[in-house]
């Protein structure tokens, strides 16, 4: 035995002792602690579990889709892909930027912003870096997945709109809801959210948006979604579908009618006050918003001096010209303050309140008119008739009766954002310049020029509803829409009489727009050439196209109780309304009643509508369907789709 | 000596134990990894502890008494350990603790097997104590003896050993005769250098800043949502999801989904008590008790006093080991990265409990031998 070893091998029995009681002690101190945390806290602590694991993820409700009057679709939804980078390990993310950069076309530089922007997002929160993918992004992540292990892809739909612009305007486009927007929803929208900013689709956002579902997931603790173990899911409520007025084949012929030139078109049935056609050129193609519009394009898009995302059938507000003398030949005729058998003489030009005024033939250099009745007056729209018989029916005659049929206020339609135009009175510059009117003032006014504005949509409302004997229907975007405003201003039988007839002369009996006869119909009208500025000031600018006159026109059919009316104006044509925006108004008409008459849809439409690919497809051929031919239309295929109203005509 | 021990005089009982709460342990790394890219680790584990029952067996034939011979020379390896693994250790997290033992290609926890050799040291010291009392200069040296391996463990940096080394030492001085007033005076001591870890301004010149931050995170683990606060909260949550009777086998949702951290090693209790509830932790801690009370009946059945201190030096070690280990896990402790002993995941740490078992088993074998 070792010599360190005490010989005394008494051990310390009751010391011992005490270990095991510190021993049993220390365990049921822990199990105590046990106790606590798993029987008394435990529906805490299984609440906060299930915090964890569970991650609500909202499931976008579509968009309700857009259709024609007769069930085509304008407006409808297509599948896409967002790329999404995850940021979990930030090592990995280094280590592949150069490859993601490559892949996916993006630059470096690029990459490193987003990267840097989000930076003090939460680490599992991804964040997108393309928001459309091409089918070759697809490509690239699927065959990356396991060497590019950050890249991931979410579905998102994105609404598709027919291509270059079609319907634009008034369709609108959709963009991330603006905080103001998210304030005034009452918490139906969130940050991020995509909703109407324009147009119907902000107009109607409210019918079209739906209500998103959500899906209850389980994720990891890095928050990654375990696919395998779903939860429940609340299903989203699809938007509801709306019925527009608009009539896809009268639509079509007036955008092309339109054509490149700058200005716009307004076709109305004024028995109903529904919008059959509305285009304003130019026009952007928002299929190019519905992805993501950078902070500097839109800048450059709002100080484009071409004014692309005006609507000018709403928005522009310019003189009416010459289309204003059927107010006053209409309130000549309901008052009677100058008889009918009034006339004066035209050499082409007068002198009012000591200066000089010319006629519109004076600078065209053509015949003066010679002697002048009103019917003459607005069959040749003669200046010097309207010079004399403003002043003789007095500026509170003429605005009183502008103002009935309309002008100086907003018609009401279902879009935002529409103008009031501008009716001037003595009133008006008593409130607004503190001065009184002058009688000279008067004398512009008569022919439509002065202080007065209107937009497309105005004058199609007023000689629609002149030409329908005083009533005046609010126009609006929906088929069949219930509740539809009106206001009458009754005018006798003898008044509506003579003045369509002298509309249906303009063009019938050899008036300014001769040239737009249509065989079979009545075609009436007014023709309007507005100037921007005073002629002799223009020619000092050298003929600089802005100051070029604008056209206007504004036809119908029949000669009474019109069914269709159409406003075309065509800004800078340097033409006469006739030339310039006639026969854009002579082509709806007629396009609307050879489709009328054959009772046959989609005739313009002459190229068979393309069978659409199935659907699992349309991903790839996404490029192509937005540079597909305007006809690109499919018919509105289920009675089940939910539709804002009943299409009850269709059916029939 | 020359008549070996029979095996019917090794504790069946307390193998009986021990492979319980090994299984305990295998069950639960094979729960908490199976699936995810470390599966397979149950089978690791369950080699470790074939080699861990070997050495168990194969120390327990050495009579501890010759152990104690060499007391002074496995110090000095021990010491000479620690130095050459602060020169030429392996780093891994951040703390250089581990030396490259060639030819096996496995890396060994040094500081592990000086526990052992401290456990072999500190009895040899107290069974060589005279008196049935302890003076003030014997507490001493048993303080200079285990603290120059202590302040080299801290070095490396490794708390959790380092701090397993005072229970050793309290437990011995304990049964050796430590004196109330000493007890009293050493208890104080405690507490206040426990409080100057706590308090902000004094721990900034004694800890390193990670140990600060579990510091801070355990006192606001709501400051901390993402660090080691967050382990804490995580495992608290884990435990009291898992009820009175637990979500079962591989249904815990916070150890499959990955927010328990290390749920193979350290916090293998948090995952155990998620997906077996109250009444598995019931079963756990159950046999810890039963393995270190039966320590304790060892101790009180041995042949002499330096038996005694080797077994109760087991026994404080692991008592240490599981009361902060667990206190850990519901979160009553701030992390420390000490292992749950037999149920964690871990090569070194299994290795040194079945050595140390073996050393209790040694001195049993030999209570009624001369």
């Amino acid at each position: 035995m070792s010599y360190w070893f005490r010989n005394d091998n008494r051990l310390p029995q009751a010391r011992l002792a005490v270990a095991s009681y510190v021993i049993v002690g220390m365990i049921g101190v822990l199990l105590l602690g046990f106790w606590k945390l798993q029987v008394i806290d435990s529906d805490k602590y299984a609440t906060l579990a299930e915090r964890n694991r569970v991650r609500e993820i909202p499931i976008i409700a579509p968009r309700g889709r857009m259709l024609d009057r007769d069930g085509r679709v304008l407006v409808d939804n297509r599948p896409s892909f967002s790329v999404l980078l995850l940021r979990d390990d930030m090592a990995q993310v280094e280590k592949h930027l150069g490859a993601i950069s490559d892949g996916l076309g993006i630059s470096l530089d690029d990459l490193k912003d987003q990267l840097n922007s989000a930076k003090d997002l939460p680490k599992f929160q991804p964040i997108i870096i393309k928001p459309e993918a091409s089918p070759e992004d697809v490509a690239y992540i699927e065959s990356h997945r396991s060497d590019i292990p950050v890249l991931e892809m979410i579905s998102v739909s994105r609404r598709r709109y027919l291509p270059d612009g079609f319907l634009s305007h008034a369709v609108g486009y959709v963009g991330e809801v603006s905080e103001q927007q998210i304030e005034a929803s009452n918490g139906k929208l969130r940050p991020g959210d995509f909703a109407g900013k324009f147009g119907l689709e902000r107009q109607y956002n409210d019918i079209l948006m739906g209500t998103d579902g959500k899906r209850r997931v389980v994720v990891n603790s890095v928050g990654k979604e375990m696919k395998d173990m779903r939860l429940s899911e609340q299903e989203a409520i699809p938007g509801k579908q709306i019925q527009l007025s608009i009539d896809f084949d009268l639509q079509q012929v007036a955008e092309q009618s339109l054509g490149a030139r700058p200005g716009a078109v307004v076709a109305l049935d004024p028995r109903t006050g529904e919008v059959l056609a509305m285009a304003s050129h130019p026009a952007l193609d928002p299929n190019d918003f519905a992805i993501r519009v950078s902070a500097a394009e839109w800048k450059k898009l709002n100080e484009d001096p071409e004014k692309p995302l005006l609507n000018r059938a709403i928005q522009a507000q310019l003189a009416p010209g010459s289309v204003f003398k059927i107010v006053m030949a209409t309130a000549m005729y309901e008052t009677k303050a100058v008889p009918e058998s009034f006339s004066v003489f035209c050499p082409g030009y007068g002198t009012f309140y000591g200066r000089q005024f010319k006629c519109w033939v004076y600078w065209s250099h053509k015949p003066a008119h010679g002697t002048v009745d009103i019917h003459k007056a607005v069959n040749q729209s003669c200046d010097i008739f309207f010079y004399t018989l403003g002043p003789r029916l007095g500026i509170d005659r003429i605005s009183y009766f502008a103002s009935k049929f309309g002008l100086g206020r907003r018609t009401g339609i279902d879009l935002p954002s529409e103008e009031t135009g501008l009716m001037p009175s003595e009133e008006w510059v008593q409130r607004v310049f503190h001065r009184k009117w002058y009688p000279g003032e008067t004398v512009s006014v008569a022919i439509g020029q002065g202080a007065v504005t209107s937009t497309p949509l105005q004058l199609a409302h007023l000689i629609g509803g002149i030409a329908s004997g005083g009533v005046f229907l609010q126009p609006h975007m929906l088929k069949d829409a219930p509740n539809v405003g009106e206001e009458k201003f009754p005018l006798s039988d003898s008044t509506v009489e003579k003045i369509t007839d002298d509309m249906y002369g303009v063009i019938n009996k050899g008036g300014t727009g001769a040239a737009l006869k249509l065989q079979d119909i009545e075609f009436s009208g007014k023709s309007g050439t507005a100037q921007v500025i005073g002629y002799t000031t223009r020619d000092r600018f050298a003929k600089q196209k802005k100051f070029l006159d604008n056209a206007w026109f504004v036809g119908y059919a029949p000669r009474r109780n019109p069914e269709i009316v159409v406003s075309v104006l065509v800004q800078e044509s340097g033409k006469h309304g006739g030339e310039a925006a006639g026969p854009v108004a002579r082509d709806i008409i007629k396009a609307y009643y050879d489709k009328k008459n054959k009772k046959t849809q989609g005739q313009y439409t002459t190229q068979t509508r393309p069978t659409e690919p199935p659907p699992e497809h349309k991903t790839k051929t996404t490029r192509a369907a937005v540079t597909a031919p305007r006809v690109a239309l499919k018919t509105e295929d289920t009675a089940s789709a939910a539709t804002a109203r009943p299409v009850s005509e269709r059916e029939r | 000596m020359k008549d070996a021990p029979g095996t019917r005089d090794y504790d069946w009982w307390l193998l009986a134990i021990l492979a319980t709460i090994c299984a305990l342990g295998v069950i639960e790394i094979y729960s908490a990894t199976h699936g995810s890219s470390l599966s397979g680790m149950h089978l690791k584990q369950v080699r470790w502890l074939a080699i861990g029952f070997v050495l168990m067996f194969a120390l327990s034939r050495v009579d501890y008494h010759l152990i104690l011979d060499q007391a002074p020379l496995l110090y000095l390896l021990s010491i000479a350990a620690l130095v050459a693994v602060l020169a030429v250790g392996h780093t891994r997290f951040g703390a250089k603790r581990w030396i490259n033992i060639p030819g096996i290609g496995e890396l060994l926890q040094v500081s592990e097997l000086v526990k052992l050799v401290i456990i072999i040291v500190l009895a040899r010291f107290f069974a060589e104590v005279r008196s049935d009392e302890l003076d003030l200069r014997d507490l001493i040296k048993a303080g200079l003896l285990v603290g120059f391996p202590l302040v080299l463990i801290l070095k490396q940096p490794d708390l959790g050993t380092a701090l397993v080394l005072m229970p050793m030492v309290a437990v011995g001085a304990f049964l050796a005769g430590l004196k109330w007033q000493h007890a009293a005076v050493f208890s104080l001591a405690g507490i206040l250098l426990v409080g100057a870890v706590f308090y902000p301004p004094v721990s900034r010149h004694i800890l390193k800043p990670y140990q600060r931050e579990r510091i801070t995170s355990f006192l606001h683990p709501e400051e901390d949502a993402k660090g080691s606060g967050y382990q804490l909260l995580q495992s608290k949550i884990a435990v009291g999801s898992g009820g009175f009777w637990g979500k079962g086998f591989g249904n815990g949702t916070q150890n499959q989904l990955g927010y328990i951290p290390v749920r193979y090693s350290d916090f293998i209790m948090s995952a155990w008590a998620e997906e077996q509830g109250f009444k598995g932790v019931l079963l756990a801690l159950g046999l810890y008790m039963a393995l270190l009370l039966r320590l304790v009946q060892n101790a009180q059945r041995a042949k002499d006093r330096a038996g005694m201190f080797l077994v109760m030096g087991v026994a404080a070690a692991l008592g240490f080991h599981v009361l902060v280990n667990v206190a850990m896990v519901i979160g009553a402790m701030p992390v420390t990265g000490i292992p749950l002993p037999l149920m964690s995941y871990g090569g070194s740490a299994t290795l040194f409990v079945f050595l140390a078992i073996g050393l209790v088993m040694n001195v049993r074998l030999r209570r009624f031998v001369n």
